[in-house]
């Protein structure tokens, strides 16, 4: 089985749902490519999973339509679709042994009974399930059972495969093999994936690109790289991870970025297209503590109120002259001996780093 | 007082209570069943030898096996829409599974008897038509029994079905059926299996119910029909027969004991899934 040819196209035009008074999703827009890993995040409640539910088709959006391939698919209900989904808690067949489980959808389609053993078989081994094809979910660790979960939902070669925070019941380890497996899969099989999770570094880590959802609304869609260097606002950057921000008492914009004043001190950022405003944001790790002034770039002098011991980084707690408390954290092995509470340090960042967000 | 012993004084009087009602009763009876009218397994050659007994057992398990399946096909149903059902739906099952638990046993035998006699409203009603000329022998036969012994065991079928439909988790249906599976495909392939242990459950209590059912069939059956309760208490209180009708007794209890043994064994939801 090499790259699968039938990898679909979605768009989706001003898709909203309310429930009753209640706006789930307003008016989102946006196309997913064909053979992109695309992750819906946000927080719970914001409306990412609303909207898969509507790509899968057991919702109905209450506007807007969905396109497939450059067709109207809106009405067209779930079992027409025929999209793979891994379903949160994985929703495996329990009467079913594992191999009966991935063998469900290709005996829907009434694909003959040979064929059948030779998909079933060839899954088996793609997600490592040899030797427990006749066991049924409840006898499965849940790495296990997430599995046969994506087996069955790869096994008919859907055009699109839709994951519903499949990850969120797995201890930290087994999640990352998760994540390397379900990559790996869709490195594969080239079919388009739509993954739906709250956990940043999760979707960080996997997708081609990220569209970020709050109360509704689609807050921004771009790469990893771009939604967490470059976010369009202060929920995105403060979703996405720790970010300081620093109010500004000067900033305007130069032809290549901006240039701004912090409790006195000159801030240069250069990002050309970046709109300039009153707040300023770095992220902790993009910050490096020294004893000495930094020749160039940015630079805050602060006091070290506290260190945290993370293993391979380090977090400091510190507070600026003007008493602007700030996090900053980097490789453990980079911190000197004498960076302990008390004492006066410089935290400096490049010129390219940062970024302004609105209020 | 220990804190182990505090859960005893909670379920302390039950246990009390159902051994001073039931089981001290109980060993009388078997006390009975071999002294009497002598000492000896007399009886209970004479139960399973007697030809009528043996007629009389047989006939309750083929009433107890045609209720069963009838009130388990009738109870899905009705789960099945007061589960799944639209508000008003459920409503209305709600009602019709709740307002027969508030009329006496006695009363409903009763009131199928107006309805089902040769005079009664349906014979009456099927002959004012003309769909028949002579009035259907509808009740005081097997037929009547079957009816009446359904009608009442229905309620006690829904709940462990309703119960196991409850439980389902959705999201197995939707996976069902984005992968393509029709409604009733999902319905067959995922619900009907995902459900048989409720099912399995409720057959048997409705099975061990409808053994030891005595009014409905004694009025509805009108002696013709006579089903092993009332033998046994035809053996008790009108011929004084006292062993034998013990003897008949301790054997039916084996046999409900035997199969709530089985009920434990199988029909337990998760047993289904291991």
């Amino acid at each position: 089985m090499g790259k699968r040819q039938g990898a679909a196209e979605l768009t989706a035009v001003g898709i909203g749902k309310t429930f009753g008074d209640f706006h789930a999703l307003r008016d989102i827009s946006l196309t997913i490519g064909s053979g992109e890993f695309l992750t819906l995040l946000g927080p719970s409640g914001s409306g990412k999973s609303t909207f898969l539910m509507i790509l899968a088709g057991f919702e109905e959006a209450t506007s807007g339509t969905l396109k497939k391939d450059g067709v109207d698919i809106t009405r067209v209900p779930a079992e027409k679709r025929a999209f793979g989904m891994v379903f949160q808690g994985y929703a495996l067949f329990p009467h079913m042994t594992v191999e009966q489980n991935i063998a469900f959808p290709l005996q829907v389609q009434g694909r003959a009974p040979g064929e059948i053993k030779i998909l079933v078989d060839d899954m088996i081994d793609r997600v490592g399930l040899r030797g427990h094809e006749k066991k049924r979910p409840a006898g499965l660790s849940g790495g296990q059972q997430q599995r046969v979960a994506l087996a069955r939902a790869l096994v008919f070669e859907p055009a699109v495969l839709l994951l519903d925070e499949p990850f969120s019941a797995l201890d930290k380890n087994l999640r990352v093999s998760m994540q390397e497996e379900v990559r790996r899969l869709h490195q594969e099989l080239g079919t388009t994936f739509v993954f739906v999770t709250h956990d940043q570094s999760e979707a960080l880590a996997l997708s081609t690109r990220i569209g970020i959802f709050n109360h509704g609304h689609l807050q921004q869609l771009d790469t990893p790289k771009q939604v967490y260097e470059r976010p369009a606002n202060r929920f995105v950057a403060e979703f996405l991870g720790d970010v300081n921000i620093l109010p500004l008492s000067e900033a305007q914009a130069t032809g290549h970025g901006g240039e701004a004043v912090f409790e006195g001190r000159p801030i240069r950022l250069i990002a050309p297209g970046e709109a300039v405003t009153k707040q300023f944001a770095i992220r902790p790790e993009h910050m490096v503590l020294s004893e000495k002034a930094p020749d160039d770039g940015n630079m805050l002098q602060a006091e070290i109120e506290g260190v945290t011991y993370l293993g391979s980084e380090t977090r400091f707690a510190l507070k600026t002259l003007g008493g602007t408390p700030i996090v900053l954290q980097m490789p453990t092995r980079e911190v000197s001996a004498g960076f302990e509470p008390g004492r006066m340090v410089w935290a400096g960042w490049p010129a390219t780093q940062g970024f302004f967000v609105g209020s | 007082m220990s804190e182990r012993m505090k859960p005893a004084l909670l379920f302390g009087p039950l246990v009390l209570f159902l051994c001073l009602a039931y089981f001290v009763p109980f060993l009388g009876v078997m006390q009975w069943s071999v002294t009497l009218p002598e000492p000896g397994v007399g009886q209970y050659v004479k139960a399973v030898s007697d030809p009528l007994i043996i007629s009389v057992f047989i006939r309750t398990f083929r009433i107890c096996l045609i209720v069963t399946i009838l009130s388990i096909a009738a109870a899905y149903c009705i789960a099945y829409i007061w589960v799944r059902g639209t508000p008003m739906q459920r409503l209305a099952m709600e009602i019709c599974i709740l307002i027969p638990f508030w009329i006496s046993i006695l009363t409903r035998a009763f009131g199928w008897v107006a309805l089902l006699t040769n005079r009664g409203l349906i014979n009456t009603w099927l002959q004012q038509i003309g769909i028949i000329s002579e009035p259907l022998t509808l009740v005081r036969n097997e037929f009547g029994v079957v009816l009446g012994m359904t009608h009442f065991l229905i309620p006690f079928a829904v709940f462990p079905i309703a119960s196991a439909m409850r439980s389902l988790d959705e999201r197995v249906l939707m996976a069902a059926r984005g992968m393509g599976a029709t409604r009733l495909r999902t319905f067959w392939a995922i619900f009907v299996p995902m459900t048989l242990p409720g099912v399995l459950g409720a057959g048997i209590i409705v099975f061990v119910f409808a053994l030891g059912f005595f009014i409905t069939p004694a009025i509805l059956g009108g002696g013709r029909s006579v089903m092993i309760a009332e033998l046994i208490y035809l053996r008790l209180f009108q011929s004084p027969d006292w062993g034998l009708g013990a003897a008949m007794s301790v054997i039916l209890m084996l046999i409900v004991a035997g199969l709530l043994a089985l009920m434990m064994r199988y029909a337990r939801p998760k047993s289904m899934l291991r």
